[in-house]
C-alpha cells in the first residue's frame, strides 16, 4: 500500500496521521505539499486535520482550491480511497467531494475532548473492520464541526447508509448527530473526530489503531 | 471598477456568532434587538471597465470561492 498525506499550510495533524499509517502499514507514507501539481504513485489519500490557511474565508475553503486538490479530486473520482479528518472533512465538503458544510459549533465553543461515536455503516472500506452499532472513542478538537445540509441531502445520506459515524452525545449541533459521512461511491470518508490521535494506550486509547489497521487491510 | 460583495448566511442556517452578538447587545442595555445575523463584506478592484463584464467576473469568483452555496447567499454591487 502506498498512502499519501496532503500537507497544507497550517495542517497540524499530518504527522499524527503519518504515525498512524506507519503503524498500520509498517512504512512511512508520502507527505505531499499542497502546492504540488501531481501526486506520487498512491492508492490511499489522507487530508489531515489542522487550520489550513488559518481558516480564512471559511474552514477548508482555500485548501479545497489549492493546486494538489485537482489531482486529489481526480483520484477520488476514479475510486481511490480518500479520508478527510477534521479540517480534511471541511476541505472535502468545500471541494464538492462530499455534500453539506461544517458550520461554527452551535455552542460557540471550541470543543476539545474525547467523544463516543456509534458505527452506523460497516459496509464501507473505512468501517468494514468495525461492528455496526459498535461504539468507538475518538477525540474531537474543532470550532467548526457543526454538520449542515438541507433535509433532502440528509434524508439521502440516511437512506443510502452513507452516515459512517454518529455522535452518541452531540457536542457541536451537527444535523442528525452526524460525525462522519461517505460519498455516493463509498470511497471518500469525511469525519470530524481524530482516529489518528488514539493509536496507543500512551495516548489514551487504541480505537484509532484498530480503525487504521482495518482501513489499510480493506484498501490493500 | 470596484466590486463590493456581501455574503450572508442563508435563512435557517444557525448563526451562533449572531446569537452571541445579540446577547452582548442585550447585556449593554440595547432593548429589542433581535434576529442578529453576521455576514462578511469583500471589496476588490477589477480591471474590467464594463459593468456587465465586471459583474460576470465577480459572479464567477463567488461561485468558485467566495461563497459556499450550501450555507451562504451573496450579493454583488459594482461601483464605478
Amino acid at each position: 500500500m502506498k498512502p499519501s498525506i496532503i500537507v497544507f499550510p497550517a495542517s497540524n495533524c499530518d504527522r499524527d496521521a503519518a504515525a498512524a499509517l506507519e503503524q498500520a502499514t509498517g512504512k512511512p507514507p508520502a507527505m505531499v505539499w499542497h502546492g504540488e501539481a501531481s501526486l506520487p504513485d498512491t492508492d490511499f489519500i489522507v487530508l489531515p486535520g489542522g487550520f489550513s490557511y488559518g481558516d480564512y474565508l471559511r474552514s477548508g475553503a482555500m485548501a479545497a482550491k489549492s493546486p494538489i486538490m485537482r489531482a486529489v479530486i481526480e483520484k477520488a473520482k476514479t475510486g481511490t480511497p480518500v479520508i478527510g479528518i477534521c479540517n480534511g472533512f471541511q476541505t472535502l465538503c468545500e471541494a464538492g467531494l462530499l455534500p453539506g458544510a461544517l458550520l461554527r459549533n452551535a455552542g460557540l465553543n471550541f470543543v476539545c475532548r474525547s467523544v463516543t461515536l456509534r458505527v452506523e455503516n460497516n459496509s464501507s472500506i473505512f468501517t468494514g473492520g468495525l461492528e455496526k452499532g459498535a461504539f468507538v472513542d475518538f477525540p474531537i478538537a474543532h470550532h467548526d464541526g457543526n454538520y449542515f445540509a438541507d433535509d433532502e441531502t440528509l434524508n439521502r445520506l440516511e437512506g443510502d447508509e452513507r452516515i459512517a459515524f454518529r455522535y452518541v452525545d452531540n457536542p457541536n449541533g451537527s444535523a442528525r448527530d452526524i460525525a462522519g459521512i461517505l460519498n455516493e461511491a463509498g470511497n471518500v470518508l469525511g469525519m470530524m473526530p481524530h482516529p489518528e490521535r488514539v493509536i496507543s494506550p500512551l495516548l489514551g486509547g487504541v480505537d484509532g489503531a484498530t480503525f487504521f489497521k482495518a482501513v489499510v487491510e480493506a484498501a490493500a | 471598477m470596484k466590486a463590493k460583495i456581501t455574503i450572508t448566511l442563508k435563512n435557517g442556517v444557525l448563526d451562533p456568532q449572531g446569537k452571541a452578538i445579540e446577547g452582548a447587545l442585550s447585556g449593554l442595555g440595547f432593548e429589542g434587538a433581535s434576529d442578529v445575523r453576521q455576514g462578511k463584506v469583500i471589496e476588490l478592484k477589477l480591471e474590467e471597465s464594463d459593468e456587465a463584464a465586471a459583474r460576470a467576473k465577480a459572479e464567477e469568483m463567488c461561485t468558485k470561492l467566495l461563497a459556499n452555496p450550501v450555507m451562504e447567499n451573496y450579493q454583488i454591487e459594482i461601483l464605478a
